[in-house]
């Protein structure tokens, strides 16, 4: 493609920003500066008044699934994705229960190859616990470019982990290297919840939030973080959709947990009164995990915590359902397929909810919406900044813009949009991808199939850094003790729970030994009296019982 | 000994307010109290000197018979509850732990044998939920109409064993609510703790320590969290058993100023003493404070917990008590996981925290009360019988002496375990008279009590200090209705039936409105298709549910609106 000039604008990093002109060859940027020496041919493109950001990078859209697809497929979701200002996306591989993830990551990227019209990653989610797991993980992160799964804390008996479980994903998650992700929502309450409504009579998308409420979000918000501080693993919880859940992230950030949240674009534009809207099918458009909070102040909650930092990345989980597929669940809510619409509203909303508003700066916005995503995600500095060398993903936002967000204009197949009538100050007038221009005047010209993926490495030392660290640190040792030598109880074999009658309390320091019952561990190697069977060994005197300074180690005399 | 005592020139403290007056205790009641009263002739008097008289103290926590392997701790009723008299605590709430997969109702009449014959103070009993098994219901039903058991303990922690998953609890917490009992929890993430447990026996850690580092206090915090979600959506009272860490405690406190019904029991080892002793060289010092949830390594603790507890963010205080000798924690020389959990207390508590919250100015004498009795009383309905020095209550009366300084010591005190956690501690504050029932069990030093003495005290379900609220937000919140909304009359997305997962290529995908068999999770293919008959059209349709455009929106899907 031919060379091109973005001349006059304001290109805007997360560090700073700064008046240069950029110079884009063969989709990567060869030059930033004044006065820039180009190639014959070079097409110009005007930037000024307008600002020259890093495209931005979705970290959370679903659109593809084997069995019911989602309306958006790969092509329609990024030619949305496109036509937002946003130039990346990472797609979540829900792998069925009960298959291989690598098939699952072959199929998604077959799907992608030739439709995906801007760059792609995939995330793989690890639906269930299963042998062999561990060798999944390590050939999708050793040959196949994923560095981040997703965990489920929901969804009872289909996708949802047990604490245990949780415990070894996580495990060999931080061994890998990979970033631990949970969809965080406690799944046993939310079962119950549901029956219940259900007996209740309500049936209605009302019920979705109903048996969702946000503490039971908060909660598994918690227990994710403490799983994964025992783990030591980095956590990245993905739509953060609650203030109660945004709190629990927040407390454990100053607690000094390395923990992500990702609010997503329902959560920071609008809020979940519409459940309650007699339209059903408006109210079941809105139907997504979490649920939108009913809570009006939410987005002003999460819009806040996102601009100081107590919250990093913003995704749109894009997974679009047209009103007949929504309508599968007209009878029973817990039936209506999840997902909201969100990848192309997505920068808009930001710009609108948080720099109009003064929240934040030009520079956290790009933080926000591209850079921070693409250090958690290890594919900075090529995406995420302005820089000599990285992808020309770029966009000119156009901070006078001002567009009504409608289903009547929306690039998505779905009816329903749920920001509809929302008015955004700020817009992309041009969106430049792999250094070709794909937006302009409003009108998209994209190549399905174009879209390249890109593999992401492990240990990415914006998350790995603090815990290769604290791996160090983490060590425990024992107490050094003398042996000790006092008499043992001997416990008696309970005759398979009959009743044992107070009496049957034995004389502690008898020599007997009875059967070996179950779970004692010590009574074949040790005896009171007799020989024992390292009477053979000769002691070594170090092993002498004596009263070390710090405290005697021989229980013998108590003190 | 008569039945019959005058206490005089006392000054009474109840949790409310404290006055001075005296009492005339006749046939294990209260009968009197003011001033000149008339007695008759020929009354045994004590003269209190101005002392503080006391409601009795309520240990809410305690495990005299626990088993583990087939054995019981080394304080039995008897010897137990001689240690609680002696140390100011006139009624004791013991836990029934039966073997999981044995029946509650057996285990609780095993129990009740055993104290009924033993006990020297009043008692009553919890009765722990080990399993959740069939029939379960109906037992919890007699306990708690027939038996006086108005509470029940689950436990989050003791994987494989006593553990219960979060759809049992909310089977359990709707169940527990439904009878009026008051929910006790063990709050410890269970899951993790084997976890840690396995992780840590790999890297050759035996000792002790093991046990703290295997259980971090924020397992405890997690696990609070968890059982206070859980009893919010059901919109029941949750109890959680010793607090041990700050982080839980605070849990409980946040928690308590968003709404939801808590309460928090620090017991006598979290308040008076901290985890660094499981680094101890000696293996049996070490040993003997091995508890769970673990005393916590950090020392700020205590003082934290007793601060708590002043401002009311934590409300009772139990013991805990629990000990075993040294030969029986020994089992688990090897292992920490074997090693017998149970810490002392009961003699200790009143004392500690009198010395650790009154003594150090963080509360005053009502408070104290409050705290070490008439919470306890109200929480676990047996207000105002027990609790509270008022004209009609139980003769469980304590003559407090503020000054008077004792070093805990197991060399003096009634436990029969070898090691004392307190061991040194040097306290302010000590019962001077114990009466329980109207007679006077403990006077200078010694103790004069009868085996089996003790009475059980039978509770009603419904404690009103917790379930007046509860009725009133049953009212508020029970209300849950759905939107009443036109029929949804626009086209339905028919899933394709994937076969059994079949490597299913893309072009599989089956147009819509071809009929399918139903796929498992498809309830209404049944009598829904686009086209042609369906299964309702013999049916009239009633002219009530006509799609019209009611006020407030459209409830018609065909015209986006």
């Amino acid at each position: 493609s031919e060379p091109l000039l973005i001349k006059g604008g304001k290109v805007v990093n997360d560090d700073q920003s700064f008046y240069a002109d950029v110079l884009v060859e063969d989709g990567l940027i060869k030059q930033v500066g004044e006065q820039l020496q180009v190639p014959v041919g070079t097409r110009m493109l005007d930037a000024y008044g307008q600002l020259v950001l890093p495209g931005g990078l979705d970290p959370h859209t679903r659109l593809w699934a084997p069995g019911m697809a989602p309306a958006d497929d790969f092509q329609r979701g990024t030619e949305a994705a496109l036509a937002g200002g946003t130039t990346m996306i990472i797609e979540h591989v829900l792998p069925e229960p009960g298959t291989a993830l690598l098939d699952a990551y072959e199929r998604w990227r077959e799907a992608a190859a030739s439709q995906a019209c801007c760059d792609y990653a995939l995330h793989l989610d690890i639906p269930r616990w299963h042998e062999g797991l561990t060798e999944e993980l390590e050939a999708l992160v050793k040959d196949k470019g994923v560095n981040s799964f997703l965990l489920f804390m929901a969804y009872k008996d289909k996708l949802q982990c047990s604490d245990a479980q949780m415990y070894e994903i996580f495990s060999a998650l931080r061994d890998l290297g990979a970033v631990a992700q949970v969809h965080a929502e406690n799944g046993d309450i939310i079962d119950e919840e549901q029956r219940r409504l259900l007996e209740l009579g309500v049936t209605g998308p009302e019920g979705h939030v109903l048996s969702r409420p946000e503490e039971v979000e908060a909660e598994a918000v918690f227990r994710a973080v403490t799983i994964a501080r025992q783990a030591n693993c980095p956590l990245y919880v993905t739509k953060v959709m609650s203030k109660a859940a945004a709190d629990v992230l927040a407390r454990a950030k100053r607690k000094g947990a390395v923990v992500y949240g990702e609010p997503i674009a329902a959560s920071l534009g609008t809020d979940g009164s519409h459940y309650w809207s007699k339209n059903w099918a408006k109210a079941a458009a809105f139907v997504t995990s979490p649920p939108i909070s009913p809570d009006p102040t939410t987005p002003e909650h999460l819009s806040t915590l996102l601009a100081c930092g107590d919250l990093q990345v913003t995704g749109s989980a894009h997974c679009a359902f047209t009103t007949a597929q929504k309508a599968v669940g007209k009878d029973n809510f817990t039936l209506i397929p999840e997902g909201t619409n969100g990848i192309e509203e997505r920068m808009a909303i930001i710009w609108e909810k948080c720099v109009v508003s003064g929240k934040m700066d030009e520079n956290d916005f790009v933080a926000v919406t591209s850079t921070n995503a693409a250090k958690i995600f290890n594919c900075y500095p090529r995406k995420g900044r302005v820089a000599i060398g990285s992808d020309a993903d770029l966009v000119l936002w156009n901070p006078k813009a001002t567009k009504i967000i409608s289903a009547k204009t929306h690039n998505s197949n779905v009816e329903y949009n749920i920001f509809e009538g929302l008015e955004c100050h700020g817009a992309p007038s041009v969106v430049i991808s792999q250094g070709r221009v794909v937006l302009q005047d409003g009108s998209l010209s994209v190549t399905p199939g174009s879209g390249r993926f890109i593999p992401r490495k492990t240990f990415p030392d914006f998350v790995y850094k603090r815990i290769k660290a604290r791996n160090r640190l983490a060590e425990v040792h024992g107490v050094p003790r003398g042996l000790y030598d006092g008499p043992v109880q001997d416990v008696v074999v309970a005759a398979k729970a009959a009743a044992p009658a107070p009496a049957a309390r034995m004389v502690p320091c008898t020599s007997k030994i009875p059967a070996v019952p179950v779970r004692n561990l010590h009574q074949s190697g040790f005896s009171l009296s007799g020989s024992q069977a390292d009477d053979h060994i000769v002691r070594r005197t170090a092993q002498k019982i004596m009263a070390p300074p710090g405290g005697r180690s021989n229980i013998t005399s108590l003190s | 000994q008569s039945d019959r005592l005058l206490i005089k020139g006392g000054r009474i403290i109840n949790d409310d307010h404290s006055f001075y007056a005296d009492i005339y205790l006749e046939d294990g009641l209260i009968k009197q109290i003011g001033e000149n009263l008339i007695v008759p002739g020929g009354v045994k008097t004590i003269e209190a000197n101005g002392r503080m008289v006391i409601p009795g103290g309520i240990d809410v926590n305690t495990y005299l018979q626990k088993p583990y392997q087939g054995m019981t701790a080394v304080d039995d009723f008897y010897q137990g509850t001689k240690a609680a008299l002696a140390g100011g605590t006139t009624m004791i709430i013991d836990h029934v732990l039966p073997e999981p997969g044995s029946s509650l109702l057996t285990s609780f009449e095993k129990w009740h044998e055993a104290a009924d014959t033993k006990s020297c103070c009043d008692y009553s009993l919890h009765v722990d939920i080990t399993s959740w098994y069939d029939g379960i219901r109906e037992e919890l039903e007699i306990l708690v109409q027939d038996k006086g058991v108005n509470s029940f303990q689950v436990y989050m922690a003791y994987k494989d064993l006593y553990q219960m998953s979060d759809s049992q609890l909310y089977e359990a917490f709707t169940f527990l609510k439904s009878l009026g009992a008051v929910i006790l929890v063990h709050a410890e993430n269970g899951d993790l703790i084997a976890q840690e447990q396995k992780r840590i026996l790999e890297m050759g850690i035996t000792g002790p320590e093991g046990h703290a580092l295997s259980r971090p206090e924020e397992l405890e915090a997690e696990a609070v969290f968890r059982a206070i979600t859980i009893a919010s959506r059901i919109n029941c009272p949750v109890y959680i058993t010793k607090v041990m860490s700050k982080s839980a405690a605070d849990i409980i406190a946040l928690a308590r100023k968003k709404g939801p019904l808590v309460f928090g029991e620090p017991i006598t080892a979290s308040l008076g003493t901290d985890g660094t002793h499981y680094w101890s060289k000696n293996w049996a010092k070490a040993a003997a404070f091995v508890t769970s949830p673990p005393l916590s390594p950090d020392p700020t603790t205590p003082d934290h917990l007793n601060s708590l507890l002043a401002c009311g963010d934590l409300q009772v205080t139990g013991s805990g008590h629990c000990p075993y000798s040294t030969a029986q924690k020994a089992i688990g020389k090897d292992n920490f996981t074997m090693i017998p959990e149970g810490v002392n207390g009961i003699e200790e508590r009143m004392t500690v925290v009198w010395d650790k919250a009154v003594a150090t100015g963080k509360m005053d004498e009502s408070q104290f009360v409050a705290v070490t009795s008439t919470n306890a009383a109200k929480i676990f309905n047996l207000y105002p019988r027990k609790g509270r020095i008022a004209v009609g209550s139980d003769a469980d009366v304590v003559i407090w002496d503020p000054d008077k300084v004792k070093t805990i010591t197991a060399k003096s005190h009634k436990s029969a375990v070898e090691y004392n956690i307190f061991e040194g501690m040097e306290c302010h504050g000590a019962p001077l008279v114990v009466i329980s029932q109207g007679k006077i069990v403990f006077e200078d030093g010694n103790l004069h009590v009868n085996k089996g003495m003790g009475r059980f005290i039978p509770r009603k379900p419904f404690p009103e200090y917790l379930y007046q609220r509860i009725k009133i937000r049953n009212k508020v919140v029970g209300g849950l209705q759905g939107v009443s909304r036109g029929m949804y009359d626009g086209p339905v997305y028919e899933i394709p039936a994937t076969p059994k997962y079949a490597t299913p290529a893309p072009s599989t995908k089956s147009s819509p409105a071809k009929n399918q068999p139903p796929p498992i999770r498809n309830l209404h293919q049944s009598n829904f298709s686009l086209s042609g008959a369906q299964i309702d059209d013999n049916n009239p349709r009633r002219t009530g549910h006509r799609i019209v455009a009611p006020p407030g929106g459209r409830s018609n899907i065909t015209s986006l609106g």
